[in-house]
């Protein structure tokens, strides 16, 4: 098609210019989501009390019970890395509600009329999502550590399990974002996400073994990708015998099929 | 010198369920007018912008923007137009120079052009001396301007704003308007706003046109209107004249308060 007009337009890009396009795009919304916590760091001391909390006082008392078999490995130390993923899942899971704001202080539209495809607004929160829960795991480690409990010191390792962690993390938010798309209203994705935070998170392995688990449990638990990445962390931070690249490929999936799901419901949220 | 108009819609008609918000629309804008979309709450305004901005798809009808088709051609067209919604929207969290940054990279500004077409916007809006403050920190006047910044960081051939100065203060629209007035003599590109506030489309836009229940009631430059309803006409009463019995007693009287606070900002402006 030809376009005859006094001005210089500009058209979008094309073939790999495309892709390229999209990744640029991913990365500038990567950046303003590091500009922001950039500007309010408080929000990345304030979500450590959680994590602590659990550590500190759940953490501490059970394994006093000796109620849960863990085998060789000690339950602090098991816990620790579920601790991580689900301080991840706990940030993670409110980013629909995010968007909705977005959506309702007209940001949405805005960034909707641009040349962005939804995918990489997704991928950006997805991203952002990422980088906060990163922290979570440099914040378990440290009082880990100060608690005395054996996790790696190998900063490969830390590095993977921060991976690890990242595509957790994307996952849950681009759940989130679905839902968000789906129900169009921050109150009831408000009460969505409570309902379905805590199911996700004892329907894990997080807290407990899955051979501990009835099985009616342990289905859920195959299908929940929270467990892959606790195995995943489990295997990174503790050295646990598990099967890493394959917790990693199913995450990796869960997360792009995420982003896809999200990514094409996000325009349903400016109608 | 340009053949295919900035705006070309033809027989849109959107309906949200039973409403029918927009019905029939017919318009053209030029490249390089400055074109006015009038009329009251509800008169399907901004129905009419998030089709041509390509936020809410066409239903029926046809819209050109440039020539490129707005059901195909998606994409083409967000790269070459700015929008600046009726609400009030940046991140507050961000400084105003990061707000402005994050759209230039969005619209694929060259990474060397990057900080020197981020300080032309900030600075044609005067805002150059607080970019580094947190854009929470604003005043409504300075957030509009900030949110003209990010319209036209991308240089666009078309912008399109929606109702602008609303819930602005006479100052605040005084400084919006000028900046408008100002860009569109400097760069020359076509500009379709809508406003209820109908002096000041009288002294900025070239044409404008007139909706009213989600009917285009009339077209023309705002002298031609005027004179073809009686030689002391103002814009109000053409539009009453178009409108008829059907402009209610209530929007007429909103319409009027706001035209009265804002004829003080239109004469500055013009």
């Amino acid at each position: 098609m030809s376009v005859e007009t006094g001005y210089e337009l500009l058209r979008a890009p094309r073939g790999l210019n495309r892709v390229t396009g999209l990744l640029r795009r991913m990365g500038a919304f990567a950046l303003v989501e590091l500009q922001k916590l950039s500007h309010d760091r408080s929000e990345l001391i304030t979500r450590m009390v959680q994590p602590a909390l659990w550590l500190l006082i759940f953490g501490q008392t059970f394994s006093r019970l000796h109620v849960i078999n863990t085998g060789d490995v000690p339950y602090l130390a098991f816990l620790a890395p579920g601790i991580i993923a689900q301080s991840a899942l706990f940030i993670s899971i409110f980013y629909g509600i995010q968007i909705v704001w977005d959506r309702d202080a007209g940001i949405l539209a805005k960034l909707m009329v641009t040349p962005a495809p939804a995918s990489a607004l997704i991928t950006g929160k997805a991203f952002a999502a990422g980088v906060r829960s990163v922290a979570q795991v440099i914040g378990v480690l440290v009082i880990a550590y100060l608690m005395g409990i054996h996790l790696t010191a190998n900063p490969l390792r830390i590095i993977a399990a921060m991976g690890v962690v990242v595509l957790g993390s994307a996952f849950f938010a681009c759940l989130s974002m679905t839902l968000a798309g789906l129900v169009r209203n921050r109150d009831r994705l408000m009460g969505i996400g409570q309902a379905i935070t805590m199911p996700l998170f004892f329907a894990s392995n997080a807290l407990y073994p899955v051979d501990v688990m009835p099985q009616w449990l342990r289905w859920l638990s195959a299908i929940n990708p929270l467990s892959y990445e606790v195995n995943a962390l489990r295997a990174l931070l503790l050295g646990t015998p598990g099967n890493t690249w394959l917790d990693v490929g199913i995450l990796l999936i869960a997360a792009v099929l995420g982003v896809a799901a999200a990514s094409a419901l996000l325009r349903r949220l400016v109608q | 010198m340009t053949t295919a108009p900035a705006i070309d819609c033809r027989h849109l008609t959107h309906r949200y369920g039973q409403f029918t918000a927009v019905n029939d629309l017919t318009l053209e804008v030029q490249a390089g007018e400055t074109m006015g979309l009038l009329g009251p709450n509800g008169a399907g305004k901004t129905t009419v912008v998030r089709v041509l901005t390509t936020l809410t798809p066409v239903q029926a009808g046809e819209v050109r923007i440039f020539g490129f088709d707005s059901r195909r051609d998606t994409l083409d067209i967000r790269q070459n137009i700015g929008y600046v919604p009726q609400q009030l929207s940046i991140e507050s969290a961000l400084t105003g120079r990061q707000n402005v940054d994050l759209f230039a990279r969005l619209y694929d500004v060259p990474r060397k052009q990057l900080r020197a077409r981020v300080d032309e916007a900030l600075e044609a809006m005067q805002l150059l001396d607080v970019a580094g403050n947190l854009a929470g920190t604003y005043s409504g006047g300075m957030v509009r301007r900030l949110e003209l910044a990010q319209a036209l960081v991308n240089r666009p051939s078309l912008l399109i704003l929606d109702e602008p100065t609303v819930g602005l203060d006479p100052i605040a629209r005084d400084g919006v308007w000028t900046q408008v007035a100002r860009m569109q003599d400097e760069f020359g590109m076509t500009v379709l706003l809508t406003t209820h506030y109908m002096e000041e489309a009288d002294a900025l836009c070239d044409r404008v046109a007139l909706m009213h229940h989600g009917v285009l009631q009339t077209v023309g430059t705002p002298a031609d209107l005027k004179t073809a309803v009686s030689p002391s006409a103002t814009l109000e009463d053409v539009f009453r004249h178009h409108a008829g019995e059907d402009l209610s007693e209530d929007a007429a009287k909103q319409g009027l308060r706001e035209i009265r606070s804002s004829r003080r900002a239109a004469r500055r402006v013009s």
